[in-house]
């Protein structure tokens, strides 16, 4: 990410020059206020915003410079969650899953296989036949964690993926992540949790007032509350 | 895009249709409506259309030929009056004919008129018609200069009131027809907007696992496709069947020699036809317009 600057239409300037490396198979936390730029960050790396300047780049290929039409084929590479789960309530576990192969015209063999394969990654592989209000919360966002990695993105973007549990199923949820992200799979987490970042030591980078105030290898949430 | 992923994409179609009963009601109803509407104006122009055109083609222009002319010179005229390019037939009626034709339609008092077949006073007559009924006037004043020819009659005055009032007929029905068609895609595309309102989570999800703005489209054109030709199911089975009673009833005999209705065939297939075709694409275009505006996550 080069010198990355975001002015909304309105005038409010989001991120304002952050120029970061992450390098493949790293696990970064993105830390600070609300308001600080950090949601637009995290929307500029999945191309639902676009940087007003500067380059971002993943895998090799420059996001600013991507044509409308290729921005399906980017995001097949990497892999989103949101606090809020985003589940499609009429699907069960296995169809919500299996969407995200489905759009990408997979078989409905290899689509089978695979959907199975992480759903036993998040442990849900009993539960395939359920409507997502049936589940937990925790349980929620393993649906979903699923479906963001099923295709095998190279990157997981995380936006507040605990935000919404109580702390024991935090800890179910952050074993998850970082299990795919030691099989390979580059995570970068945006996160309000104190409680994770300081147990789960990780490379951490701070933004204020769109700009990034630290980056440390094993950082700490180091904020007040 | 593979054949599995069509198969895919018009079950989804089917199945949206399915889930959201109401509005799919709703939507079909609207087509219902205004293709009823649209169809009743079809058949009615039509027979309009049918009825200014078969009055059309009794606009003839009557040659008068010279009284001094020679048989050579009749025949002469006969030819070049075929000779035009817009004519498309030349009768010839010789005065004898004529005035046995003007005697019979007098009736009884025609018998006054016996005497002068001895010294018969008319013309001999060529009765030309144009190709092209509108072109009719501008024949006739070509005719007027040819030799041999004393003078043309065309009824000048009907002619010329015939042509605004069926070219009027014409305009004000298509134009009803266009804007009703619009009408129609505007209320289709309102109504596919509300349950694609509904369905904003599930675009937007499947526009962030990567689906491309053509897979996210194709369920929703079957799925206009489909509400667009339901819709026109019932008008079509309504006014077909409405037709041909109308038909049976008076249609065929409405008392005037110059003026019957379309017969039901090919007419009602035509309708049918047509009304099918703008139902699907008032349903396509709707349900397209509508999703556009949600692809840009």
């Amino acid at each position: 990410m080069q010198d990355v600057w975001k002015t909304y239409p309105n005038g409010v300037m989001a991120v304002n020059g952050i120029s970061i490396y992450i390098k493949k198979g790293e696990f970064v936390y993105v830390v600070g206020p609300s308001g600080a730029g950090k949601s637009t960050f995290i929307k500029m790396m999945y191309r639902e915003e676009k940087p007003t300047r500067g380059e971002i780049t993943i895998d090799g290929k420059d996001l600013s410079k991507i044509k409308e039409k290729n921005i399906p084929y980017l995001r097949r590479n990497i892999g989103v969650v949101f606090q809020d789960f985003k589940l499609l309530p009429n699907l069960t576990v296995f169809e919500n899953v299996a969407f995200a192969m489905e759009v990408i015209e997979e078989s409905k063999e290899n689509i089978r296989k695979r959907v199975m394969e992480v759903l036993d990654v998040v442990r849900l592989k009993n539960k395939a036949r359920f409507l997502p209000h049936e589940l937990s919360g925790g349980e929620q966002q393993r649906v979903a964690i699923a479906r963001a990695v099923v295709n095998k993105p190279a990157v997981l973007i995380a936006d507040e993926p605990t935000g919404n549990l109580d702390p024991e199923t935090s800890w179910e949820i952050m074993h998850i992540i970082e299990e795919i992200n030691e099989s390979g799979t580059t995570v970068v987490m945006a996160t309000h949790n104190r409680d994770i970042v300081d147990n789960m030591r990780k490379r951490l980078i701070a933004i204020e007032g769109g700009r990034i105030s630290r980056d440390e290898i094993r950082g700490t949430y180091g904020y007040e509350i | 895009m593979k054949f599995r992923t069509f198969g895919r994409h018009i079950k989804e179609g089917a199945k949206n249709l399915v889930r959201n009963g109401w509005m799919t009601f709703a939507s079909v109803s609207a087509v219902t409506v205004t293709l009823f509407v649209v169809g009743a104006f079809l058949l009615l122009i039509m027979n309009i259309n049918h009825f200014a055109s078969s009055l059309e083609d009794d606009v003839e222009i009557r040659v008068f030929v010279d009284l001094t002319a020679e048989a050579e010179d009749q025949e002469e005229l006969g030819e070049s009056l075929s000779d035009f390019n817009e004519v498309e037939s030349v009768e010839y009626v010789p005065k004898e004919e004529g005035l046995e034709a003007f005697i019979d339609s007098l009736g009884d008092e025609g018998d006054y008129f016996e005497s002068l077949r001895d010294e018969n006073p008319l013309n001999d007559v060529f009765v030309v018609r144009a190709e092209d009924p509108q072109e009719t006037e501008i024949i006739a004043h070509e005719i007027e200069d040819l030799d041999h020819v004393e003078g043309v009659e065309y009824g000048r005055d009907i002619f010329d009131q015939l042509f605004s009032a069926t070219d009027f007929v014409r305009i004000v029905g298509a134009g009803l027809i266009v804007g009703l068609v619009f009408t129609a895609i505007f209320l289709i595309a309102n109504t596919i907007k509300l349950t694609i309102l509904a369905r904003k989570t599930e675009i937007q999800i499947m526009k962030l696992v990567g689906a491309t703005n053509s897979f996210i489209r194709w369920p929703f054109f079957i799925e206009g496709l489909l509400l667009g030709t339901l819709g026109a199911i019932v008008p079509i089975s309504v006014l077909t069947f409405g037709y041909v009673r109308f038909y049976e009833a008076i249609g065929k005999s409405t008392g005037l020699e110059f003026f019957e209705f379309l017969p039901v065939y090919p007419l009602t297939i035509q309708t049918s036809l047509l009304l099918l075709g703008i139902g699907a694409i008032v349903g396509v275009w709707g349900s397209i317009m509508s999703v556009r505006k949600f692809l840009k996550v």
